[in-house]
This record gives C-alpha cells, sequence and structure tokens, in this order.
C-alpha cells in the first residue's frame, strides 16, 4: 500500500509541475517580478502584476461576421498560445470582445471604450478600410495601439497602427509582373466591386500595366456591392478579348461572378484570370468548381508547405474544427498577438511609445510566422512574400509562384497615386 | 476592336438579349409574392427579402441532407427544394400572419415596423442557426454550364431554370388570382372587406392564405437564386430594395404592371449597362423610375378602385 500512495505522491506532484509549467506558472513568477508593474506600465494601462488586458473588435454582427470571423478565431487561438507558453513578460493576456456590427460609428464608439474605460494595451480588430479610418482617430487621440490584418489599399500610415496584411503595391505588382512574364498578356480587363479598396488597387494596376509592362487596359468595370448580375459585363469582356481578367470583386457578388463567368463558358481552359480578392473563405461560398485553374495573389495559402503552418492548421482545425478554413486575412490576423508580444518584450514595456519606438526600429521579426518569416518594416507595415495559388476543384489552392525575396512595403507608392 | 466577324457580334447581342430576359425573370420572381401581399392585401411586408432567404436556406438544408443520405438523388433533389421551399416559407408567412399581421390590418404603416422588426428577428435566427458565413448549396450538375445552340453562342442553364420556373409561376399566380373562386374571394376581400364578410366569405381565412401564398412564392423565388447567388443572414436585405422597386413601379394590385415594370427596368439595366458602367446605369435606371413616378405615382398600371 505505502508504495502505491508513495507513488501516486510522486506522479500528482509531477504532474502538478508538469501543469504550472504548461500554464508558464513556474517561469511567470520568475518573470513577473523580473519586471514590476509600475516599471513596464508607467501610463496607467490595464496591467497588473500578473494580467494584461487586451480588446479585439471585430464586427461579431452583420455584413461583415462573414468575413471578420475567421480574423477574430485566429487572434484569440494567438493569445491562447502565448499564454499556454507562459504569457507576455510573466502576464497571462486576457481579452475583452467587442462587436462592431459591421458599422463604422459603432466601432469608433467601441474603440474609445476599449481605450478609456478598458484602458487595454493593445487592440487587435477591423476589417474594411472603412472601419479602420473611423477608429484611426481614436486610436491616435487617446494612444492606444491597433494591429489591422486586411491586406489593403495602401496610403495610409499611422504611429498608432501596425498593419500585418500587405497593402496594395505588395500584392498587385508582383501578381501583375508574373502574369505578363508568365502568360505574356498584353491586354487586361479590370474589375471590382465599387468601393475605395477596388478603385485604389485597379488605379495602381492600371499605372503598372501602361507604365512599366507596356500593357493595354481594355475595360474597367465597377459593379454596386451586393449585385449579382455580371451578365452585361461578361459579353462586354467578350467583345474585348482581354488576355488577363484583373479582378477585385467581394462579398455576396463574388459567388455569382464566378459562377456566371463559368456558366458563360468562361473558365481557365480558355481564359486566365487572376483575383486579388479570394481566399480560401471566399471559395467556401463560390464552389471550387467554379474557380478551378484561375489564380489568387495573396501572402499566404493554407496549403503553404512549411512546418511553421503545419503546426498552426493544426491548431486552428483542433480549436475550431476539422472542416474551418484559413484564408489569407485569419493568418494576418494571426500575427498580430505575436508580433504585439516581440516589440512588447523588446521593450521590456507595454507603454504604447515605447513599443512604437521598437517598431520603428525595423527589427520586430517572426521567425514562427505561418506564412514564413516576417519582419516590421519602420513604416509598420511587413515585409511579406507575394504568392500566386491556382485553385483546385476542392477549394485549395497549389502556389505556383513566391516572389524570390520578401517584398518591402511601399504604402505611398510614388509615380502610382 | 476592329477584329470582330458578322458571327461574332450576332451571337454577342444574342447573349446579351438573354441577359435582359434573365434578369427580367429574376425581378419577376422577387416581386410575385411581394405583388400579392402588397396590393392585395396593402400589408407592406418589409421581411420578404428573409422569406427569399428562408427559401435558400431550406434548399441548402435539403441539398446537404440528400447529400449526406441519398447521393443517388442529387439530381433531382432540387425539384424538392423548391418544393419544400415554398412550404416552408408559406407556413412560416401563415404564422406570421396569425401572430402579427393580423393585429394590425387597421394601421397599414405599423405594418411596415412590425415586419421590418420580424426581418431582424429572422435575419439574427439564421446566424444563430447557419452561421455567419455565406452558404451555396451543392447543384445537380445539369444546372451547371451552358447552353450552346452555336458554337460561339452560351446560354447559362440556371438562367433558362429560372425563366422556366418564373413563367411556371407566373401562370399559376394568374390562374389562382382571376381564374379560381378563391381568387375572387381574394379580390372581392380586398375590396371591400365589410361586404364580403356579409356575403359569407370568411375573410379572415382569405387574408391568412393570401399572405401564406406571398410568402410562399419569396420562399420559390429563394430557392431559385440559390443557383445565382449565395445565401447569407442578411442576403434578404439586398433584395428587399429591387423588389419594391418592381411593385411601385408596377402599380400596385396588377399582375400586369408587376411584369411590365420588371421588364422595363431589367431592359433599362442589361442595356445601360453593355454601354456604360454599372454604377451608372443603376443611377440613370433609378433617376428615369423617379422621374415618371412623380409624373404616375400610382405606378405604371393602377387598378382602377372607387376611390
Amino acid at each position: 500500500m505505502k508504495y502505491f500512495s508513495r507513488r501516486k505522491f510522486l506522479g500528482k506532484t509531477s504532474n502538478l509541475i508538469g501543469a504550472m509549467l504548461a500554464a508558464g506558472l513556474i517561469s511567470t513568477s520568475v518573470m513577473a517580478t523580473e519586471f514590476p508593474t509600475a516599471e513596464v506600465n508607467t501610463t496607467g494601462l490595464a496591467v497588473t502584476d500578473d494580467t494584461v488586458t487586451v480588446g479585439i473588435l471585430h464586427s461579431l454582427t452583420g455584413t461583415m461576421a462573414i468575413s471578420e470571423t475567421g480574423a477574430q478565431e485566429a487572434e484569440r487561438l494567438a493569445i491562447k498560445q502565448i499564454n499556454e507558453s507562459g504569457g507576455i513578460l510573466g502576464r497571462q493576456i486576457r481579452v475583452i470582445r467587442e462587436d462592431g456590427a459591421s458599422d463604422w460609428p459603432t466601432f469608433a464608439e467601441k474603440a474609445r471604450k476599449l481605450l478609456i474605460n478598458d484602458k487595454v494595451a493593445a487592440v487587435f480588430g477591423c476589417w474594411t478600410s472603412a472601419s479602420r479610418k473611423a477608429v484611426l482617430p481614436v486610436f491616435e487621440q487617446h494612444n492606444g495601439i491597433l494591429y489591422y490584418p486586411t491586406f489593403y489599399e495602401g496610403l495610409e500610415q499611422s504611429k498608432n497602427v501596425i498593419y500585418t496584411g500587405q497593402e496594395a503595391t505588395q500584392q498587385i505588382l508582383a501578381g501583375l509582373d508574373w502574369v505578363a512574364e508568365e502568360k505574356g498578356a498584353k491586354t487586361y480587363f479590370l474589375i471590382g466591386s465599387d468601393y475605395i479598396w477596388p478603385r485604389t488597387s485597379m488605379k495602381i494596376a492600371r499605372i503598372h500595366i501602361e507604365q512599366v509592362l507596356g500593357g493595354r487596359v481594355v475595360g474597367e468595370e465597377y459593379k454596386p456591392l451586393g449585385d449579382t448580375q455580371f451578365g452585361s459585363i461578361i459579353n462586354r469582356i467578350r467583345l474585348r478579348k482581354p488576355d488577363v481578367i484583373f479582378a477585385a470583386v467581394v462579398g455576396g457578388s463574388n459567388v455569382a461572378w464566378f459562377r456566371q463567368l463559368n456558366a458563360a463558358g468562361i473558365n481557365s481552359d480558355n481564359q486566365t484570370l487572376l483575383t486579388l480578392s479570394v481566399t480560401e473563405d471566399e471559395v467556401l461560398g463560390i464552389g471550387g468548381e467554379n474557380l478551378e485553374g484561375f489564380y489568387s495573389v495573396m501572402k499566404y495559402f493554407q496549403s503553404l508547405d512549411n512546418p511553421n503552418n503545419k503546426a498552426f492548421v493544426e491548431a486552428f482545425k483542433a480549436e475550431y474544427g476539422e472542416d474551418s478554413v484559413i484564408g489569407d486575412v485569419t493568418q494576418a490576423a494571426y500575427l498580430g498577438p505575436w508580433l504585439w508580444k516581440a516589440a512588447v518584450e523588446k521593450a521590456g514595456s507595454f507603454d504604447i511609445d515605447k513599443i512604437v519606438e521598437v517598431s520603428r526600429t525595423g527589427e520586430i521579426e517572426l521567425d514562427t510566422a505561418p506564412e514564413g518569416y516576417v519582419r516590421l518594416h519602420p513604416n509598420h507595415h511587413l515585409w511579406s512574400y507575394t504568392r500566386i495559388g491556382k485553385w483546385n476543384r476542392d477549394g485549395q489552392a497549389t502556389v505556383v509562384y513566391e516572389s524570390p525575396e520578401l517584398i518591402e512595403p511601399n504604402p505611398f507608392p510614388e509615380g502610382y497615386q | 476592336m476592329g477584329d470582330f466577324t458578322f458571327q461574332e457580334l450576332t451571337s454577342i447581342l444574342a447573349m446579351q438579349g438573354f441577359v435582359g430576359i434573365s434578369l427580367f425573370s429574376v425581378l419577376l420572381l422577387m416581386a410575385l409574392g411581394l405583388a400579392i401581399i402588397f396590393g392585395q392585401m396593402g400589408v407592406i411586408n418589409m421581411a420578404h427579402g428573409e422569406f427569399m432567404a428562408l427559401g435558400a436556406y431550406t434548399t441548402y438544408m435539403l441539398s446537404m441532407f440528400t447529400r449526406t443520405h441519398y447521393p443517388e438523388l442529387m439530381p433531382y433533389y432540387f425539384f424538392f427544394a423548391i418544393i419544400a421551399s415554398f412550404l416552408v416559407a408559406g407556413i412560416v408567412g401563415y404564422l406570421t400572419e396569425f401572430a402579427l399581421i393580423r393585429h394590425l390590418y387597421k394601421r397599414p404603416l405599423d405594418t411596415l415596423l412590425a415586419t421590418w422588426g420580424l426581418s431582424l428577428i429572422m435575419q439574427q435566427m439564421f446566424r444563430t442557426f447557419f452561421g455567419s458565413r455565406e452558404v451555396s448549396p451543392a447543384l445537380p450538375d445539369w444546372l451547371m454550364g451552358s447552353w450552346m445552340p452555336t458554337d460561339s453562342i452560351f446560354i447559362p442553364i440556371n438562367g433558362m431554370f429560372v425563366l422556366g420556373l418564373t413563367t411556371v409561376v407566373t401562370f399559376a399566380v394568374y390562374y389562382l388570382m382571376y381564374r379560381s373562386s378563391w381568387g375572387l374571394n381574394v379580390r372581392a376581400t380586398t375590396q371591400n372587406r365589410v361586404m364580403s364578410g356579409a356575403v359569407g366569405i370568411n375573410t379572415k381565412q382569405v387574408d391568412r392564405l393570401t399572405f401564406a401564398l406571398g410568402c410562399g412564392i419569396a420562399g420559390i423565388a429563394g430557392a431559385a437564386f440559390t443557383t445565382i447567388a449565395s445565401t447569407g443572414p442578411t442576403t434578404g436585405s439586398l433584395y428587399i430594395v429591387d423588389t419594391f422597386m418592381v411593385v411601385v413601379f408596377g402599380g400596385a394590385a396588377s399582375l400586369f404592371g408587376t411584369i411590365a415594370s420588371a421588364f422595363t427596368i431589367a431592359q433599362a439595366q442589361s442595356i445601360l449597362e453593355f454601354f456604360i458602367s454599372s454604377s451608372m446605369a443603376k443611377v440613370l435606371t433609378l433617376l428615369t423610375l423617379i422621374i415618371i413616378l412623380m409624373i404616375r405615382p400610382e405606378g405604371l398600371f393602377a387598378s382602377k378602385v372607387r376611390k
């Protein structure tokens, strides 16, 4: 009996130590004393001796909930993993989740609440440019920091925002160079939804096509958001016979656009199509059979073959179900908490000004990003690879091109405005 | 632009013609249910779009069910889906009339508010049950692709399918409303409720069935639109504007007006869109519509009612 109980006792103790290690309690207690709260938090943020509070601000309801769900899930996963590995400066991260409700004034109001009432140390969130523009003055006035995950049109650089998605040139230029070289494309038909991101993107694309690649734009079309009738535009495309269709159609329209294209007999056998706006998330709705053989230009695809990504996909599926898919923005959102952690640890402080200062050194980097190595540029955007994926029937993409080196973010591209 | 053969141009012209007809059938199918409810009962049903979404979700569920349990029936399930969508949306409509609408007949403007509230409730329910991501049912293969009468003309099969369905539904509605004794009861109730009651028509029953029929047709429209676009919790709100536009422009209470209005709007939109940008085409169409409605506030074909 004695033997057994002794063994039990030993087992229990080692379990306990294991659990404490896993929860980061042991290492935490050492580290938290190393970084006393008074020193790491001089501006009155919500940081205690063992916790730090951050905000997640996405649309959980309304039109944009469709797109923002994945980003929000990835941010929570990253925070959970950080907590499991010992937290940040010895502190566990607490999350306050707010719903922007797809309504831009609501985003501003919730951002104000997070910064003023909750005094959060960082916010991860926003998806559309409109919501980012709405919260920007709030973050600048109250000196907060926002990690913004979406690929966007560029032309912005705020001290209080870290952009973890691509700005327009990172996505567009390499993609166009690739079709020009690989497919010998000379004529292009541009089509997008009618709002700021597609319009700015197409403006950059047109300048690049006409002035750098020496090609010709034979059509430029914008469809109102939510429109589902593409018949007339498809006939115009047929009339103009472009070598490449360059598309940035979003939301529910996307499904209608690809289905109607297919039904009209335009498919990858007879037409090259490169899109800026289809990730694994969108393919769910569009259906792989309607996209087969078309190309997307992104920085991340779920099928990327590297150990970081394998671990990430596995953890994501374990958390949110085997059927969940991961798109470009979801991955970029996952980087937010990790980049923040890297910055806080480098600064040895939660103070916003100190985080911004180290973020501007250009030395914040992640080896563990699913997309591969990333580094933060002093202009608050990420150096990243541009990749082109060819869609398969099963809704996953095969990466057919990867830029040879990291592409420098350039939110204010000269000659492209 | 010069390197086209005569044959290519005629092909494109033919396909463009079909684009207009296809848009016409979509608009008409959306508007038919509302034309019945708004036209016959005077109820402004803001939840009409959500009844369409209900039909679309019914189709989606049936496709999932068929795929997992009876994969061999996949080519045929869509017909059942249309009937199921009609029944589900119709039954929910019937219950809605019973629980909500019948209390508001004397306060027509309040129906607007009440049905708008209903639309929000339904949207949130879709979100809770189906999630916020957009879904599309797996379509049978015969609905995909296109019919090619010549080498260069592609007529999308889903467009032809919607056109066929719209034709069938329109004739069915015409028969029900203008050739059946039940339709006579409906029209009698619309014109003079008290008198109809006095001659022995169960007006409450008529109201309930009319509302259910309108919602059921919205359900059919929803099922048909799954062949065109995806379905999300807020899909309904995308359709509601176009739907009201068609009904108001056509003149409430007139089936023929609804058809003519859907045709005019669809042709104007698709022809303009071929020559100018789609946003401008929409602006011009709406502007014309406003001007016509300013001149004829009762719409294209108003029924002549003794005031």
